[in-house]
């Protein structure tokens, strides 16, 4: 499943030595009284230094649980199973076989990868300055010079582009907007010179032109530091512009996976397709119908095993459709797609 | 639980009865308080908590009943310790719960009453037996009791210095001590409601006037306003409305936190789309309190009562303690606490601490059920 | 301010027409609440809304646009300005009215929400929610009520026979169709729909548009339609007025807009979307810094500290309101001259 893409902006090609994370049919359970949550349902992807996967779908599709799976953060009663081999300086851990609360992952965690999240403000304490918790995310990992520390925190607010970052850095969260906060997340992710930048929706909370900026901040800093990103989003426009790969998740699952010149200018999954059409603007003429997808995600407890998109999808057929959970088949070097049709064919 | 089950019509579910519905459509189905309920019912302790206190509540109504002797009547044995109960005889043969004939010697050289069992005298320990009479609620005169051993003392936890039996004066205790907590928090929530009612939906001015009242109130350290209200009661009022009067002492400071958070709810139910929605539909203000605030408000207010009741209870307790509050001849738990003032009498009468070990049951029981139904009071989360 | 002509085949009155509005919210500080200044969160608004159209409010957060529909719906006191309001034969003169008048007028007007989750009441079942607006006006639980409930229910695509089910049993998107059947309820002349897609996925988003269009087409509803997404205004609006800091910056059809913006701040709106296609990424420049604070906009035109076409006059001396084309405004010293991209 190591995928084959093309050149993509100024980025060479994905080598075996860059293989960062290894994720190995993961699963996250939540045991519930109405039954077993699986939100994240047997999926596999890598990451790669030097790259962006993007990770898409709706709600409720089990993205989020995933990048708290990959950081062992799962809230209670979540129990994740499967291997996630993290690969660094030649060696190789099995995050998924670590207790969450040990020192070795409290050491990858926050400092060899690193998260933004969607809502920036209950990321940060209201009562310590910004600089005082960008020194705190420098100092729980072991690095102790004070001075050095602050100009660390300075220097980054500086470059996520948050002005007079000398004097910001005193300031408290409460007097930054919403965009700044944002950036002042992403400086602390930073701290650390992490391998990995797992960002969740950071965009979602924000209006169109400071989305667009953070956007453009993300792209550069990858750029700069060479991180791999896993980029968490609902928005296939801010996919299309940062991520190099794009993994299509439903109801805990990945239905469709491949460059993002694959999965968003040839999509194969009904899935995909019908996700891309329902976006208005694009291709339609005002007062078009749009495609929409009928029903709602739902939420998987004790979901039968079948194709999770069958009872929304338009290409449904109960002849093809019936049987259990259609494997992941290549249509394309690098592009795969969950879908019977494809197995049928293959 | 996918949408598409959702939404799929089931053209037969109209005609089912509601019994045979599926556990789905129930839920879906289920009001605010099923929910709640479905919730709570999770809380084991809360539950458990509940059962014991409406037992509680139910023998403070029925006191007379369960308790073996009248609260004040004199049984002739003077600080007497707990009547030990006996189910074997001589020969060590079962017969039942008894207890021996028992008379206080002196004892000429610690000068102690001591108590000495007469084992050749026994009195079985019945139940519903006939003995002193009573008049239940001024009402229906009758000399049922819940159990007794006729001639025989039982004084499950020891007498008074004036011979009276504390067991029964710890039940006969409950009723002005647990009805003290639901009246007093019923003033408190009359008074928080409306003044909380006024800042919370008016806001501005009132509001502003409100708050700083309450913000004042809140400030006054309570116990030591309280003992000066309270010693503004005449020696010589009637029992009836020294409770009345220590009951609305007692509210006069706890309304503020009930006030505060009525406010909070308001302000917070105010800003739902949903009430501007009715607002736009034309509901009057009126409507808008009587079909979504007060609704809205319910369950949360039903747990700051759980909440506010056993501190009104423990605040009785320390004022009659003090003898600011309820006195002799009135009985409540702070009045039979009053015995424990005296170091001697703890040393040397252990079972007059009684009294504490059922407030201090009462207010974890409340705790309980109040922790519970915080839990459930939001069902949507 | 220039008057607007309405052109072509909107000879008729407009059944909206805001002119001049002003929101001023006090800034108080301290114990005794002395006002040290004022908030234009709505400065000098005009705008004509038509019958049977969709007029689209585009801005970010903190431009008015929310404070501007709640003027509109009287939720708020106006500071000045006039709006009436011609439902049916009458002519309301909203910024006049009391308390009781308005309540008569308020049927006419109705609202669909942005959360679906605090716009319904959890404590009522969907039935209770969508008879509110009858009952409160006058009808009482019969048949005749039940009847309605159901075709209203049908009307935005929900199964009548799940009206005795409480909110929490219902999806997002299942949700606002029950805010949209109350709003619904009364026929109301004008709709405000604040934000109502933007809190539900994309495919659900895409059935609510696609739901508010046909009802438009069936009951001949006019739409006050507030959005920050420039996509979702495109798709469904026929005119769209863009706000900045309290004012209108720009105002015309769609495609105009979207073609030929004539204000710079239209374009860097329209250059921010990000395209679901990798070959066309997000240009490297784009709009910087943040919203201006309404309570001490800058001198001059309100958006010249970001703007990059900014020219000395733009610091000093606030731009007019031109209309380059016809139906076209745009609130720029430049409007006419500058090359501005637009994007379909």
């Amino acid at each position: 499943m190591i995928p084959q893409p093309q050149v993509r902006h100024d980025q060479a090609p994905v080598t075996e030595s860059d293989l960062l994370l290894q994720v190995r049919d993961l699963r996250t359970y939540f045991r519930l009284d109405e039954g077993m949550l699986k939100a994240v349902d047997g999926i596999s992807f890598n990451v790669y230094r030097n790259r962006v996967l993007g990770m898409v779908g709706e709600s409720g599709c089990g993205k989020s649980v995933t990048a708290q799976s990959i950081l062992q953060i799962v809230p209670k009663p979540g129990v994740v199973q499967g291997e996630m081999l993290w690969h660094r300086d030649g060696q190789t851990v099995d995050i998924g076989g670590l207790d969450p609360e040990s020192e070795e992952m409290r050491a990858i965690r926050g400092n060899e990868i690193a998260m933004i999240f969607q809502e920036p403000m209950t990321a940060f304490s209201p009562v310590h300055t910004v600089g005082n918790q960008l020194m705190e995310a420098y100092f729980v990992h072991g690095k102790l010079d004070e001075a050095e520390a602050r100009a660390r925190a300075v220097e980054l607010l500086d470059l996520v582009g948050i002005p007079a970052a000398d004097r910001r850095v005193d300031e408290y969260t409460f007097q930054l907007s919403g965009g700044m906060r944002q950036r002042a997340m992403i400086a602390m992710a930073m701290m650390n010179r992490p391998r990995m930048l797992i960002a969740d929706e950071p965009t979602t909370a924000l209006d169109v032109t400071i989305q667009a900026q953070i956007l453009r901040l993300i792209r550069r800093l990858q750029a700069e530091t060479g991180a791999a990103v896993l980029f968490i989003s609902h928005n296939l426009g801010a996919v299309a512009n940062l991520a190099n790969d794009v993994a299509v998740m439903y109801r805990g699952k990945i239905v469709e996976f491949g460059t993002v010149r694959q999965v968003l200018k040839n999509p194969q999954h009904p899935y995909t397709v019908a996700l891309l059409q329902s976006i208005p603007g694009f291709g339609y003429r005002r007062g078009d119908r749009l495609q929409s997808i009928r029903g709602s995600v739902g939420v998987p407890i004790d979901p039968p095993d079948e194709c999770p998109f069958r009872g929304r999808c338009d290409r449904f057929d109960p002849a093809l459709c019936g049987g259990s959970m259609p494997a992941s088949v290549e249509v394309e070097p690098g592009h795969q797609v969950a879908c019977v049709l494809y197995e049928a064919r293959s | 639980m996918s949408d598409e089950r959702k939404s799929s019509p089931s053209p037969t579910l109209a005609r089912r009865k509601k019994d045979e519905l599926t556990a789905e459509e129930r839920f879906f189905a289920a009001s605010q308080w099923e929910l709640m309920w479905r919730k709570f019912r999770k809380h084991k302790l809360a539950l458990a908590s509940g059962v014991v206190l409406i037992f509680l509540y139910a023998i403070a109504v029925t006191f007379e009943f369960w308790a073996p002797y009248g609260p004040i009547s004199e049984q002739g044995l003077i600080n007497m310790r707990p009547t030990r109960i006996h189910f074997r005889n001589e020969e060590g043969k079962f017969v039942g719960p008894f207890v021996y004939g028992i008379e206080q010697v002196v004892d000429m050289e610690t000068f102690k009453r001591v108590p000495v069992e007469d084992k050749d005298v026994t009195y079985p320990i019945r139940f519903f037996v006939h003995a002193e009479p009573y008049k239940l609620w001024g009402l229906f005169e009758t000399d049922r009791h819940f159990f007794g051993a006729g001639e025989g003392k039982v004084l499950l936890v020891g007498t008074d210095e004036l011979g009276r039996d504390l067991f029964s004066r710890i039940l006969a205790g409950s009723r002005i001590s647990l009805s003290v907590g639901v009246v007093g928090v019923a003033i408190s929530l009359v008074l928080g409601s409306f003044f909380g009612g006024i800042a919370g939906y008016y806001g501005s001015w009132a509001d502003l006037i409100i708050s700083r009242a309450i913000e004042f109130i809140g400030s006054i350290p309570n116990l030591p306003l309280w003992m000066l209200l309270a010693s503004i009661i005449p020696l010589d009022w009637p029992v009836v409305r020294v409770y009345f009067m220590t009951t609305i002492i007692i509210s006069l400071l706890t309304w503020v936190g009930l006030a505060r958070v009525v406010r909070s709810l308001l302000l917070q139910l105010r800003t739902m789309d949903y009430v501007k929605a009715a607002q736009l539909a034309g509901a009057s203000d009126m409507r808008l309190i009587i079909d979504h605030l007060l609704p809205g408000m319910l369950s949360y207010l039903i747990v700051q009562v759980t909440i506010a009741i056993p501190n009104t209870i423990l605040a009785e307790t320390a004022l009659s303690f003090l003898g600011l509050g309820m006195r002799p001849p009135a009985v409540s738990w702070g009045v039979l606490l009053r015995a424990a003032q005296n170091v001697q009498n703890i040393v040397l009468r252990p079972w007059m601490l009684a009294p504490a070990i059922v407030v201090i049951v009462t207010i974890f029981v409340f705790n309980f059920v109040g922790d519970g139904l915080r839990d459930a009071a939001d069902p949507y989360k | 301010m220039t008057n607007e002509r309405p052109s072509g085949h909107e000879q008729q009155k407009p059944l909206l027409e805001i002119t001049n509005l002003k929101k001023y919210f006090p800034i108080e500080k301290g114990l005794l609440r002395r006002v040290v200044g004022y908030v234009r969160a709505v400065d000098d608004v005009s705008l004509s809304v038509y019958r049977g159209k969709t007029m689209g409010l585009v801005g970010e957060s903190g431009s008015g646009k929310t404070t501007l529909a709640h003027c509109v719906l009287r939720a708020y006191d106006l500071t000045e300005g006039e709006i009436i309001f011609r439902p049916g034969d009458q002519e309301y003169r909203l910024n006049e009215l009391e308390a009781k008048e308005l309540r008569q007028v308020r049927p006419h007007m109705q609202m669909i929400f942005q959360d679906p989750y605090s716009s319904l009441d959890p404590r009522k079942t969907v039935y209770d929610i969508v008879s509110e607006p009858l009952r409160l006006n006058g009808a009482t639980r019969d048949a005749a009520l039940d009847q309605r409930v159901r075709d209203l229910l049908e009307a935005v695509g929900l199964d009548y026979r799940h009206m005795k089910r409480y909110p929490h049993a219902f999806s997002g998107g299942q949700r606002q169709r029950v805010g949209i059947a109350r709003a619904l309820a009364l026929n109301p002349a004008l709709i405000v729909c604040d934000e109502p897609v933007s809190a539900l996925d994309v495919s659900v988003q895409a059935q609510i548009l696609n739901l508010l269009s046909d009802l438009q087409a069936q009951l001949n509803l006019t739409y006050l339609f507030i959005a920050h997404n420039l996509r979702v205004i495109q798709h469904i609006c026929d005119d769209v007025a863009v706000m900045y800091v309290g004012k209108l910056m720009e105002r015309a059809r769609t495609d105009d807009l979207f073609r030929n913006p004539r204000h710079p701040y239209t374009e860097a709106l329209l250059s921010a979307i990000p395209i679901p296609d990798p070959d066309r990424p997000l240009p490297e420049q784009g709009l910087e810094g943040e919203l201006p604070d309404p309570a001490n906009p800058p001198p001059g035109c309100y958006f010249h500290p970001r703007c990059r076409y900014a020219q000395a006059i733009c610091q000093v001396e606030a731009p007019p309101w031109l209309e380059t084309e016809p139906q076209h405004f745009s609130r720029c010293h430049f409007a006419r001259e500058l090359p501005l991209q637009g994007s379909i």
